[in-house]
Protein backbone atom coordinates (compact mmCIF):
# COMPACT_ATOMS: atom_id res chain seq x y z
CA UNK A 1 0.00 0.00 0.00
CA UNK A 2 1.20 3.51 -0.77
CA UNK A 3 1.61 5.40 2.51
CA UNK A 4 1.45 8.75 0.71
CA UNK A 5 -2.00 8.03 -0.71
CA UNK A 6 -5.02 9.30 1.22
CA UNK A 7 -7.04 6.70 3.06
CA UNK A 8 -10.61 6.38 1.80
CA UNK A 9 -11.75 3.70 4.24
CA UNK A 10 -10.06 3.00 7.57
CA UNK A 11 -11.38 0.28 9.83
CA UNK A 12 -9.80 -0.59 13.14
CA UNK A 13 -10.76 -3.53 15.34
CA UNK A 14 -14.27 -3.74 13.92
CA UNK A 15 -16.48 -6.41 15.48
CA UNK A 16 -20.13 -7.33 15.28
CA UNK A 17 -22.05 -9.75 17.43
CA UNK A 18 -25.66 -10.84 16.90
CA UNK A 19 -26.63 -12.52 20.17
CA UNK A 20 -24.48 -15.62 20.40
CA UNK A 21 -23.11 -15.27 16.88
CA UNK A 22 -19.86 -13.40 16.32
CA UNK A 23 -20.40 -12.22 12.73
CA UNK A 24 -17.26 -10.09 12.41
CA UNK A 25 -14.18 -10.23 14.67
CA UNK A 26 -11.51 -7.60 15.15
CA UNK A 27 -11.40 -6.56 11.52
CA UNK A 28 -8.80 -3.95 10.56
CA UNK A 29 -8.18 -2.72 7.04
CA UNK A 30 -7.27 0.44 5.15
CA UNK A 31 -8.34 1.16 1.58
CA UNK A 32 -6.58 3.98 -0.26
CA UNK A 33 -8.31 6.50 -2.52
CA UNK A 34 -8.79 5.17 -6.04
CA UNK A 35 -8.19 1.55 -5.01
CA UNK A 36 -10.38 -1.38 -6.07
CA UNK A 37 -10.31 -3.50 -2.95
CA UNK A 38 -11.70 -7.03 -2.91
CA UNK A 39 -13.31 -8.68 0.09
CA UNK A 40 -13.40 -12.37 -0.68
CA UNK A 41 -15.01 -15.12 1.32
CA UNK A 42 -17.68 -17.79 1.33
CA UNK A 43 -21.34 -17.15 2.17
CA UNK A 44 -21.77 -16.26 5.83
CA UNK A 45 -18.17 -15.08 6.19
CA UNK A 46 -19.26 -11.60 7.34
CA UNK A 47 -18.90 -9.66 4.08
CA UNK A 48 -22.38 -8.11 4.01
CA UNK A 49 -22.31 -7.41 7.75
CA UNK A 50 -19.05 -5.54 7.25
CA UNK A 51 -20.51 -3.46 4.40
CA UNK A 52 -23.62 -2.76 6.49
CA UNK A 53 -21.43 -1.43 9.30
CA UNK A 54 -19.34 0.67 6.92
CA UNK A 55 -22.40 2.23 5.31
CA UNK A 56 -24.52 2.84 8.41
CA UNK A 57 -27.03 0.00 8.16
CA UNK A 58 -25.57 -1.80 11.19
CA UNK A 59 -23.93 -0.63 14.37
CA UNK A 60 -20.52 -2.09 15.24
CA UNK A 61 -20.24 -3.89 18.57
CA UNK A 62 -16.65 -2.61 18.76
CA UNK A 63 -14.06 -0.85 16.65
CA UNK A 64 -13.65 2.38 14.70
CA UNK A 65 -14.70 3.37 11.17
CA UNK A 66 -13.44 6.36 9.18
CA UNK A 67 -14.82 7.03 5.71
CA UNK A 68 -13.12 9.77 3.66
CA UNK A 69 -11.39 10.91 6.83
CA UNK A 70 -14.70 11.31 8.71
CA UNK A 71 -15.23 9.34 11.90
CA UNK A 72 -18.49 7.45 11.32
CA UNK A 73 -18.36 5.13 14.29
CA UNK A 74 -20.88 7.08 16.35
CA UNK A 75 -22.62 8.92 13.54
CA UNK A 76 -22.93 6.73 10.43
CA UNK A 77 -24.81 9.53 8.61
CA UNK A 78 -21.73 11.76 8.68
CA UNK A 79 -20.10 10.34 5.54
CA UNK A 80 -23.12 9.05 3.63
CA UNK A 81 -22.80 11.91 1.12
CA UNK A 82 -19.46 10.41 0.06
CA UNK A 83 -20.59 6.85 -0.43
CA UNK A 84 -22.68 4.84 -2.82
CA UNK A 85 -23.96 1.38 -2.01
CA UNK A 86 -25.00 -1.43 -4.30
CA UNK A 87 -26.55 -4.10 -2.06
CA UNK A 88 -26.39 -7.82 -2.70
CA UNK A 89 -30.07 -7.83 -3.69
CA UNK A 90 -31.59 -5.39 -6.15
CA UNK A 91 -33.77 -3.20 -3.94
CA UNK A 92 -35.20 -0.51 -6.17
CA UNK A 93 -38.89 0.34 -6.29
CA UNK A 94 -40.83 -2.23 -8.33
CA UNK A 95 -43.67 0.18 -9.10
CA UNK A 96 -41.37 2.85 -10.58
CA UNK A 97 -39.82 2.76 -14.05
CA UNK A 98 -36.07 2.46 -14.51
CA UNK A 99 -35.82 6.19 -15.25
CA UNK A 100 -38.00 7.15 -12.26
CA UNK A 101 -35.95 4.91 -9.97
CA UNK A 102 -32.69 6.56 -11.01
CA UNK A 103 -34.15 10.04 -10.77
CA UNK A 104 -35.58 9.28 -7.30
CA UNK A 105 -32.26 7.89 -6.06
CA UNK A 106 -30.48 11.04 -7.26
CA UNK A 107 -33.07 13.19 -5.48
CA UNK A 108 -32.23 11.44 -2.20
CA UNK A 109 -28.79 13.09 -2.50
CA UNK A 110 -30.31 16.51 -3.15
CA UNK A 111 -29.62 16.65 -6.90
CA UNK A 112 -31.94 19.03 -8.76
CA UNK A 113 -34.49 17.77 -11.26
CA UNK A 114 -32.80 18.81 -14.52
CA UNK A 115 -29.41 17.47 -13.47
CA UNK A 116 -30.76 14.17 -12.14
CA UNK A 117 -32.78 13.54 -15.29
CA UNK A 118 -29.70 14.16 -17.44
CA UNK A 119 -27.66 11.78 -15.29
CA UNK A 120 -30.40 9.15 -15.37
CA UNK A 121 -30.49 9.21 -19.18
CA UNK A 122 -26.70 8.99 -19.44
CA UNK A 123 -26.58 6.04 -17.03
CA UNK A 124 -29.42 4.21 -18.78
CA UNK A 125 -27.42 4.57 -21.97
CA UNK A 126 -24.14 3.49 -20.34
CA UNK A 127 -25.77 0.38 -18.91
CA UNK A 128 -27.56 -0.42 -22.22
CA UNK A 129 -30.96 0.10 -20.57
CA UNK A 130 -32.23 3.06 -22.60
CA UNK A 131 -34.92 0.97 -24.27
CA UNK A 132 -36.18 -0.24 -20.89
CA UNK A 133 -36.04 3.16 -19.18
CA UNK A 134 -39.82 3.63 -19.29
CA UNK A 135 -40.62 0.10 -18.15
CA UNK A 136 -41.40 -0.72 -14.54
CA UNK A 137 -38.49 -2.15 -12.54
CA UNK A 138 -40.67 -5.14 -11.53
CA UNK A 139 -40.61 -6.32 -15.15
CA UNK A 140 -36.82 -6.26 -15.56
CA UNK A 141 -34.73 -9.43 -15.90
CA UNK A 142 -32.21 -10.26 -13.12
CA UNK A 143 -29.30 -8.89 -15.14
CA UNK A 144 -31.17 -5.66 -15.94
CA UNK A 145 -32.11 -5.27 -12.28
CA UNK A 146 -28.48 -5.63 -11.21
CA UNK A 147 -27.35 -3.09 -13.79
CA UNK A 148 -30.00 -0.56 -12.77
CA UNK A 149 -29.16 -1.12 -9.08
CA UNK A 150 -25.51 -0.35 -9.82
CA UNK A 151 -26.57 2.73 -11.82
CA UNK A 152 -28.68 3.85 -8.84
CA UNK A 153 -25.66 3.40 -6.56
CA UNK A 154 -23.49 5.73 -8.65
CA UNK A 155 -25.97 8.35 -9.90
CA UNK A 156 -24.84 10.81 -7.22
CA UNK A 157 -21.21 10.23 -8.30
CA UNK A 158 -19.92 8.93 -4.97
CA UNK A 159 -16.22 9.03 -4.14
CA UNK A 160 -16.43 5.61 -2.52
CA UNK A 161 -18.59 2.79 -3.82
CA UNK A 162 -19.52 -0.33 -1.86
CA UNK A 163 -20.45 -3.20 -4.15
CA UNK A 164 -21.89 -6.26 -2.46
CA UNK A 165 -21.78 -9.36 -4.68
CA UNK A 166 -22.53 -7.39 -7.86
CA UNK A 167 -22.59 -10.33 -10.26
CA UNK A 168 -24.28 -12.99 -8.13
CA UNK A 169 -27.05 -14.88 -9.87
CA UNK A 170 -26.96 -13.19 -13.27
CA UNK A 171 -26.15 -14.43 -16.77
CA UNK A 172 -22.62 -14.56 -18.17
CA UNK A 173 -23.02 -11.65 -20.59
CA UNK A 174 -24.48 -9.31 -17.96
CA UNK A 175 -21.80 -10.33 -15.44
CA UNK A 176 -19.09 -9.57 -17.98
CA UNK A 177 -20.60 -6.18 -18.76
CA UNK A 178 -20.90 -5.35 -15.05
CA UNK A 179 -17.24 -6.28 -14.45
CA UNK A 180 -16.23 -3.99 -17.31
CA UNK A 181 -18.31 -1.16 -15.85
CA UNK A 182 -16.74 -1.68 -12.41
CA UNK A 183 -13.26 -1.52 -13.92
CA UNK A 184 -14.18 1.65 -15.86
CA UNK A 185 -15.59 3.27 -12.73
CA UNK A 186 -12.40 2.53 -10.84
CA UNK A 187 -10.29 3.90 -13.68
CA UNK A 188 -12.28 7.12 -13.47
CA UNK A 189 -11.13 7.51 -9.85
CA UNK A 190 -13.89 5.93 -7.74
CA UNK A 191 -12.65 3.96 -4.75
CA UNK A 192 -14.39 0.60 -4.80
CA UNK A 193 -14.91 -1.85 -1.96
CA UNK A 194 -16.09 -5.04 -3.63
CA UNK A 195 -17.32 -8.13 -1.84
CA UNK A 196 -17.58 -11.33 -3.79
CA UNK A 197 -17.34 -15.06 -3.40
CA UNK A 198 -16.20 -15.44 -7.01
CA UNK A 199 -12.44 -15.91 -6.77
CA UNK A 200 -11.83 -15.27 -10.46
CA UNK A 201 -13.86 -12.04 -10.29
CA UNK A 202 -11.71 -10.73 -7.45
CA UNK A 203 -8.54 -11.81 -9.26
CA UNK A 204 -9.61 -10.09 -12.47
CA UNK A 205 -10.76 -6.80 -10.94
CA UNK A 206 -9.01 -6.08 -7.66
CA UNK A 207 -5.65 -4.59 -6.83
CA UNK A 208 -5.65 -5.90 -3.27
CA UNK A 209 -7.74 -8.61 -1.73
CA UNK A 210 -8.68 -9.56 1.81
CA UNK A 211 -9.71 -13.15 2.48
CA UNK A 212 -12.42 -13.27 5.15
CA UNK A 213 -13.47 -16.51 6.80
CA UNK A 214 -15.85 -16.80 9.77
CA UNK A 215 -15.75 -13.06 10.37
CA UNK A 216 -11.97 -12.77 10.47
CA UNK A 217 -9.54 -11.49 7.84
CA UNK A 218 -7.04 -14.29 7.32
CA UNK A 219 -4.89 -12.52 4.72
CA UNK A 220 -4.66 -9.17 2.89
CA UNK A 221 -2.32 -8.64 -0.05
CA UNK A 222 -2.05 -7.72 -3.70
CA UNK A 223 -3.08 -10.43 -6.17
CA UNK A 224 0.55 -10.66 -7.40
CA UNK A 225 1.94 -11.10 -3.88
CA UNK A 226 -0.75 -13.61 -2.98
CA UNK A 227 0.05 -15.79 -5.96
CA UNK A 228 3.84 -15.33 -5.79
CA UNK A 229 4.63 -18.13 -3.25
CA UNK A 230 3.02 -20.74 -5.48
CA UNK A 231 4.13 -19.16 -8.76
CA UNK A 232 6.97 -21.68 -9.05
CA UNK A 233 4.73 -24.66 -8.48
CA UNK A 234 4.07 -26.87 -11.49
CA UNK A 235 0.40 -27.68 -11.95
CA UNK A 236 -1.01 -29.91 -14.66
CA UNK A 237 -4.53 -31.04 -15.44
CA UNK A 238 -5.29 -34.25 -17.31
CA UNK A 239 -8.67 -34.72 -18.96
CA UNK A 240 -9.46 -38.45 -18.87
CA UNK A 241 -12.28 -40.74 -19.98
CA UNK A 242 -13.42 -42.05 -16.58
CA UNK A 243 -11.18 -42.18 -13.53
CA UNK A 244 -12.00 -44.94 -11.05
CA UNK A 245 -12.24 -43.98 -7.32
CA UNK A 246 -8.99 -45.77 -6.39
CA UNK A 247 -6.93 -44.09 -9.10
CA UNK A 248 -5.64 -41.30 -6.83
CA UNK A 249 -4.12 -43.82 -4.38
CA UNK A 250 -2.56 -45.85 -7.21
CA UNK A 251 -1.02 -42.70 -8.73
CA UNK A 252 0.34 -41.52 -5.36
CA UNK A 253 1.95 -44.93 -4.79
CA UNK A 254 3.50 -45.00 -8.27
CA UNK A 255 4.69 -41.36 -8.32
CA UNK A 256 5.43 -40.39 -4.70
CA UNK A 257 7.12 -37.09 -5.70
CA UNK A 258 3.87 -35.82 -7.28
CA UNK A 259 0.66 -34.65 -5.55
CA UNK A 260 -2.62 -35.83 -7.10
CA UNK A 261 -6.25 -34.73 -6.84
CA UNK A 262 -9.23 -36.22 -8.67
CA UNK A 263 -11.88 -33.46 -8.29
CA UNK A 264 -14.14 -35.07 -10.92
CA UNK A 265 -14.25 -38.49 -12.65
CA UNK A 266 -12.94 -36.91 -15.86
CA UNK A 267 -10.20 -34.76 -14.31
CA UNK A 268 -6.87 -35.40 -12.62
CA UNK A 269 -4.89 -32.54 -11.12
CA UNK A 270 -1.15 -32.99 -10.63
CA UNK A 271 1.11 -30.68 -8.60
CA UNK A 272 4.88 -30.84 -8.26
CA UNK A 273 7.84 -28.72 -7.22
CA UNK A 274 9.63 -29.47 -10.51
CA UNK A 275 8.49 -30.01 -14.12
CA UNK A 276 6.15 -32.98 -14.52
CA UNK A 277 7.27 -35.65 -17.01
CA UNK A 278 4.06 -36.40 -18.81
CA UNK A 279 5.07 -39.60 -20.69
CA UNK A 280 5.36 -42.05 -17.77
CA UNK A 281 2.26 -40.55 -16.16
CA UNK A 282 0.10 -40.93 -19.27
CA UNK A 283 1.37 -44.48 -19.88
CA UNK A 284 0.54 -45.47 -16.26
CA UNK A 285 -2.98 -44.08 -16.49
CA UNK A 286 -3.64 -45.74 -19.85
CA UNK A 287 -2.35 -49.04 -18.42
CA UNK A 288 -5.25 -48.74 -15.92
CA UNK A 289 -7.65 -48.80 -18.87
CA UNK A 290 -8.36 -45.05 -18.77
CA UNK A 291 -7.97 -42.85 -21.86
CA UNK A 292 -6.02 -39.61 -21.46
CA UNK A 293 -7.73 -37.06 -23.70
CA UNK A 294 -5.71 -33.93 -22.95
CA UNK A 295 -2.85 -32.75 -20.74
CA UNK A 296 -2.56 -29.05 -19.96
CA UNK A 297 -0.14 -27.04 -17.81
CA UNK A 298 -2.02 -24.67 -15.50
CA UNK A 299 -0.95 -21.28 -14.17
CA UNK A 300 -1.31 -21.24 -10.37
CA UNK A 301 -4.38 -19.14 -9.64
CA UNK A 302 -5.77 -17.11 -6.78
CA UNK A 303 -8.12 -20.02 -6.20
CA UNK A 304 -5.13 -22.19 -5.29
CA UNK A 305 -3.95 -19.52 -2.85
CA UNK A 306 -7.44 -19.20 -1.35
CA UNK A 307 -7.70 -22.94 -0.83
CA UNK A 308 -4.21 -23.06 0.66
CA UNK A 309 -4.80 -20.18 3.09
CA UNK A 310 -8.41 -20.76 4.13
CA UNK A 311 -8.68 -24.50 3.77
CA UNK A 312 -11.97 -23.97 1.93
CA UNK A 313 -12.21 -26.12 -1.15
CA UNK A 314 -12.96 -24.47 -4.46
CA UNK A 315 -15.82 -26.96 -4.91
CA UNK A 316 -17.55 -25.55 -1.83
CA UNK A 317 -17.38 -22.06 -3.30
CA UNK A 318 -18.73 -23.38 -6.60
CA UNK A 319 -21.69 -24.96 -4.83
CA UNK A 320 -22.38 -21.56 -3.29
CA UNK A 321 -22.31 -20.04 -6.76
CA UNK A 322 -24.93 -22.51 -7.94
CA UNK A 323 -27.09 -21.87 -4.87
CA UNK A 324 -26.73 -18.13 -5.37
CA UNK A 325 -28.17 -18.26 -8.81
CA UNK A 326 -26.41 -20.15 -11.52
CA UNK A 327 -23.20 -20.27 -13.45
CA UNK A 328 -21.02 -17.33 -14.45
CA UNK B 1 -31.86 22.79 0.41
CA UNK B 2 -30.53 19.37 -0.61
CA UNK B 3 -32.37 17.75 2.28
CA UNK B 4 -35.64 19.37 1.24
CA UNK B 5 -35.20 18.12 -2.32
CA UNK B 6 -34.95 14.64 -0.82
CA UNK B 7 -37.93 15.30 1.50
CA UNK B 8 -40.16 16.54 -1.33
CA UNK B 9 -39.26 13.65 -3.64
CA UNK B 10 -39.92 11.00 -0.97
CA UNK B 11 -43.29 12.66 -0.27
CA UNK B 12 -44.24 12.86 -3.97
CA UNK B 13 -43.00 9.33 -4.68
CA UNK B 14 -45.16 7.92 -1.87
CA UNK B 15 -48.21 9.87 -3.02
CA UNK B 16 -47.82 8.49 -6.54
CA UNK B 17 -46.81 4.98 -5.57
CA UNK B 18 -49.31 4.40 -2.76
CA UNK B 19 -51.85 7.08 -1.89
CA UNK B 20 -53.04 8.10 -5.36
CA UNK B 21 -53.48 4.51 -6.53
CA UNK B 22 -57.11 3.74 -7.49
CA UNK B 23 -57.62 1.06 -4.77
CA UNK B 24 -56.51 3.49 -2.08
CA UNK B 25 -58.58 6.36 -3.47
CA UNK B 26 -61.60 4.06 -3.45
CA UNK B 27 -60.71 3.02 0.12
CA UNK B 28 -60.67 6.72 1.03
CA UNK B 29 -64.18 7.14 -0.42
CA UNK B 30 -65.88 3.84 0.37
CA UNK B 31 -64.71 3.54 3.94
CA UNK B 32 -66.14 6.87 5.14
CA UNK B 33 -69.31 6.15 3.12
CA UNK B 34 -69.73 2.82 4.87
CA UNK B 35 -69.13 4.38 8.31
CA UNK B 36 -71.58 7.16 7.55
CA UNK B 37 -74.23 4.68 6.44
CA UNK B 38 -73.71 2.60 9.55
CA UNK B 39 -74.05 5.61 11.85
CA UNK B 40 -77.16 6.81 10.04
CA UNK B 41 -78.80 3.41 10.43
CA UNK B 42 -77.83 3.31 14.09
CA UNK B 43 -79.26 6.79 14.76
CA UNK B 44 -82.42 6.09 12.83
CA UNK B 45 -82.08 8.55 9.96
CA UNK B 46 -80.93 12.06 9.25
CA UNK B 47 -82.13 13.64 12.49
CA UNK B 48 -78.80 14.70 13.90
CA UNK B 49 -76.14 14.65 11.20
CA UNK B 50 -73.85 17.06 13.06
CA UNK B 51 -73.53 14.67 16.00
CA UNK B 52 -72.56 11.85 13.62
CA UNK B 53 -69.87 13.67 11.65
CA UNK B 54 -67.14 13.67 14.38
CA UNK B 55 -67.34 9.90 14.71
CA UNK B 56 -67.24 9.22 10.98
CA UNK B 57 -64.40 11.71 10.45
CA UNK B 58 -62.34 10.25 13.31
CA UNK B 59 -62.75 6.66 12.19
CA UNK B 60 -62.04 7.47 8.55
CA UNK B 61 -58.78 9.14 9.50
CA UNK B 62 -57.78 6.47 12.00
CA UNK B 63 -58.35 3.49 9.71
CA UNK B 64 -57.10 5.21 6.54
CA UNK B 65 -53.78 6.40 7.94
CA UNK B 66 -52.85 3.48 10.20
CA UNK B 67 -53.68 0.88 7.54
CA UNK B 68 -51.76 2.47 4.72
CA UNK B 69 -48.70 3.71 6.55
CA UNK B 70 -48.09 0.54 8.53
CA UNK B 71 -48.44 -1.58 5.39
CA UNK B 72 -46.37 0.58 3.02
CA UNK B 73 -43.47 1.01 5.43
CA UNK B 74 -43.46 -2.70 6.31
CA UNK B 75 -43.62 -3.54 2.59
CA UNK B 76 -40.64 -1.30 1.81
CA UNK B 77 -38.67 -2.64 4.75
CA UNK B 78 -39.31 -6.23 3.74
CA UNK B 79 -38.36 -5.50 0.11
CA UNK B 80 -35.26 -3.70 1.41
CA UNK B 81 -36.02 -0.56 -0.59
CA UNK B 82 -36.32 1.21 2.78
CA UNK B 83 -32.57 0.56 3.24
CA UNK B 84 -32.01 2.87 0.27
CA UNK B 85 -33.58 5.68 2.29
CA UNK B 86 -31.53 4.83 5.37
CA UNK B 87 -28.36 5.00 3.23
CA UNK B 88 -29.14 8.52 1.98
CA UNK B 89 -27.55 11.49 3.75
CA UNK B 90 -30.82 12.65 5.29
CA UNK B 91 -31.36 12.90 9.07
CA UNK B 92 -33.62 10.10 10.27
CA UNK B 93 -36.15 12.60 11.68
CA UNK B 94 -36.57 14.33 8.31
CA UNK B 95 -36.68 11.02 6.47
CA UNK B 96 -39.51 9.72 8.64
CA UNK B 97 -41.40 13.00 8.40
CA UNK B 98 -41.16 12.67 4.61
CA UNK B 99 -42.39 9.07 4.77
CA UNK B 100 -45.33 10.00 7.00
CA UNK B 101 -46.40 13.26 5.31
CA UNK B 102 -48.20 11.42 2.52
CA UNK B 103 -50.25 9.41 5.02
CA UNK B 104 -51.11 12.53 7.03
CA UNK B 105 -52.34 14.25 3.87
CA UNK B 106 -54.29 11.09 2.94
CA UNK B 107 -55.92 11.13 6.39
CA UNK B 108 -56.89 14.79 6.09
CA UNK B 109 -58.39 14.25 2.63
CA UNK B 110 -60.26 11.18 3.98
CA UNK B 111 -61.71 13.35 6.74
CA UNK B 112 -63.30 15.72 4.26
CA UNK B 113 -65.22 12.99 2.42
CA UNK B 114 -67.88 12.65 5.19
CA UNK B 115 -67.78 16.40 5.80
CA UNK B 116 -68.59 17.03 2.13
CA UNK B 117 -71.40 14.48 2.31
CA UNK B 118 -72.74 16.13 5.46
CA UNK B 119 -72.71 19.49 3.66
CA UNK B 120 -75.46 18.19 1.37
CA UNK B 121 -77.57 17.01 4.31
CA UNK B 122 -77.26 19.78 6.88
CA UNK B 123 -76.09 23.30 7.54
CA UNK B 124 -72.39 23.42 8.47
CA UNK B 125 -72.18 27.17 8.94
CA UNK B 126 -72.18 26.85 12.72
CA UNK B 127 -69.20 24.48 12.80
CA UNK B 128 -66.14 25.88 14.59
CA UNK B 129 -63.69 25.26 11.75
CA UNK B 130 -60.82 26.98 13.57
CA UNK B 131 -60.94 24.09 16.05
CA UNK B 132 -62.09 21.36 13.65
CA UNK B 133 -59.38 21.74 10.99
CA UNK B 134 -56.36 21.72 13.35
CA UNK B 135 -58.00 18.79 15.16
CA UNK B 136 -58.35 16.86 11.88
CA UNK B 137 -54.67 17.52 11.08
CA UNK B 138 -53.59 16.42 14.57
CA UNK B 139 -55.79 13.30 14.50
CA UNK B 140 -54.27 12.42 11.10
CA UNK B 141 -50.76 13.05 12.44
CA UNK B 142 -51.19 11.03 15.63
CA UNK B 143 -52.88 8.17 13.73
CA UNK B 144 -50.10 8.16 11.13
CA UNK B 145 -47.45 8.05 13.83
CA UNK B 146 -49.39 5.20 15.46
CA UNK B 147 -49.16 3.43 12.08
CA UNK B 148 -45.42 4.14 12.04
CA UNK B 149 -45.08 2.73 15.55
CA UNK B 150 -46.87 -0.43 14.36
CA UNK B 151 -44.73 -0.67 11.18
CA UNK B 152 -41.51 -0.50 13.18
CA UNK B 153 -42.74 -3.14 15.61
CA UNK B 154 -43.51 -5.87 13.04
CA UNK B 155 -41.71 -7.48 10.15
CA UNK B 156 -44.52 -8.90 7.99
CA UNK B 157 -47.27 -7.00 6.20
CA UNK B 158 -50.06 -9.18 7.66
CA UNK B 159 -48.67 -8.58 11.16
CA UNK B 160 -48.98 -4.84 10.57
CA UNK B 161 -52.75 -5.15 10.06
CA UNK B 162 -53.24 -7.47 13.03
CA UNK B 163 -51.13 -5.36 15.35
CA UNK B 164 -52.88 -2.16 14.18
CA UNK B 165 -56.23 -3.63 15.25
CA UNK B 166 -54.83 -4.28 18.70
CA UNK B 167 -54.79 -0.48 19.14
CA UNK B 168 -57.56 0.59 16.80
CA UNK B 169 -60.54 -1.32 18.11
CA UNK B 170 -60.16 -0.49 21.81
CA UNK B 171 -59.61 3.11 20.72
CA UNK B 172 -62.78 3.14 18.60
CA UNK B 173 -64.95 1.82 21.42
CA UNK B 174 -63.41 3.81 24.25
CA UNK B 175 -62.79 7.23 22.69
CA UNK B 176 -66.33 8.47 23.24
CA UNK B 177 -67.69 7.94 19.74
CA UNK B 178 -69.99 5.00 20.55
CA UNK B 179 -70.37 5.38 24.31
CA UNK B 180 -70.06 8.67 26.20
CA UNK B 181 -66.82 8.55 28.20
CA UNK B 182 -68.54 9.78 31.37
CA UNK B 183 -70.83 6.72 31.28
CA UNK B 184 -67.96 4.21 31.03
CA UNK B 185 -66.88 2.20 34.13
CA UNK B 186 -64.10 4.00 36.00
CA UNK B 187 -61.21 1.78 34.85
CA UNK B 188 -62.29 2.04 31.18
CA UNK B 189 -62.69 5.80 31.58
CA UNK B 190 -59.07 6.06 32.73
CA UNK B 191 -58.01 3.81 29.87
CA UNK B 192 -59.82 6.01 27.34
CA UNK B 193 -57.64 8.96 28.34
CA UNK B 194 -54.60 7.00 27.14
CA UNK B 195 -55.83 7.15 23.53
CA UNK B 196 -55.11 10.14 21.27
CA UNK B 197 -58.45 9.70 19.48
CA UNK B 198 -60.33 10.50 22.71
CA UNK B 199 -58.99 14.06 22.60
CA UNK B 200 -59.42 14.43 18.83
CA UNK B 201 -63.03 13.19 18.95
CA UNK B 202 -63.73 15.53 21.88
CA UNK B 203 -62.55 18.57 19.86
CA UNK B 204 -64.64 17.47 16.86
CA UNK B 205 -67.74 16.99 19.04
CA UNK B 206 -67.22 20.48 20.40
CA UNK B 207 -66.56 21.97 16.97
CA UNK B 208 -69.55 20.32 15.24
CA UNK B 209 -72.31 20.39 17.87
CA UNK B 210 -70.88 22.23 20.86
CA UNK B 211 -70.69 19.33 23.34
CA UNK B 212 -67.26 18.42 24.67
CA UNK B 213 -65.85 17.01 27.88
CA UNK B 214 -62.53 18.78 28.17
CA UNK B 215 -61.28 22.27 27.33
CA UNK B 216 -59.97 22.57 23.76
CA UNK B 217 -56.59 23.63 25.14
CA UNK B 218 -56.37 20.35 27.09
CA UNK B 219 -57.41 18.34 24.03
CA UNK B 220 -54.90 20.05 21.72
CA UNK B 221 -52.09 19.74 24.26
CA UNK B 222 -52.79 16.03 24.76
CA UNK B 223 -53.05 15.36 21.01
CA UNK B 224 -49.80 17.22 20.35
CA UNK B 225 -48.13 15.27 23.14
CA UNK B 226 -49.24 11.96 21.56
CA UNK B 227 -47.92 13.07 18.15
CA UNK B 228 -44.48 13.95 19.53
CA UNK B 229 -44.28 10.89 21.80
CA UNK B 230 -45.31 8.38 19.11
CA UNK B 231 -42.87 9.91 16.62
CA UNK B 232 -39.95 9.89 19.05
CA UNK B 233 -40.67 6.33 20.20
CA UNK B 234 -40.84 5.20 16.55
CA UNK B 235 -37.53 6.92 15.76
CA UNK B 236 -35.90 5.23 18.74
CA UNK B 237 -37.30 1.86 17.65
CA UNK B 238 -36.05 2.37 14.09
CA UNK B 239 -32.58 3.01 15.48
CA UNK B 240 -32.79 -0.13 17.61
CA UNK B 241 -34.52 -2.54 15.25
CA UNK B 242 -33.57 -1.44 11.74
CA UNK B 243 -30.02 -0.16 12.24
CA UNK B 244 -28.88 -3.20 14.19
Amino acid sequence: MNDAAAIAIAVDGLSKRFGEVQAVSDLSVEVTEGELFGFLGPNGAGKTTTINMLTGLARPSAGKIRIGGIDCTENPKAAQHLTGVVPDESNLYPELTGFQNLSFCAALYGIRKKERETRARVLLDTFSLSDAGDRKFAGYSKGMKRKLTIAAGIIHQPEILFLDEPTTGIDVASARQIRQLIADLNRSGTTIFLTTHYIEEAERLCGRIAFIVKGRIVRIDTVADLVQPIQDAHVMQLAVSNAEPTLQDKLTAAFPHLRFQVPAPDLIRVEADEPVHVGPLVRFIEDQGIDVIEARRMRPSLEDVFVQITGIEANAMKKEKEKAGGPQ
Amino acid sequence: MKRWIAFWNIFVKDLRAYYLKPPNISWGLIFPLAWTGMFFIKSGGLKDVLSLVPGVVSLSILFGTTSLLSVTVTFEKKGRSFDRLLLAPIPLELLMLAKTSGAILFGVVNAFVPILMAAFLTDLSQVAWRAAIPAIVLIATSSTFLGLFVAVSVSEVFEAQTFSNFFRFPMVFLCGLFFPIEQLPAFLRYLSYLFPLTYGADILHGAFHGEHLMAFSTDFTALSFFCVALFLISLRNIGRRWIM
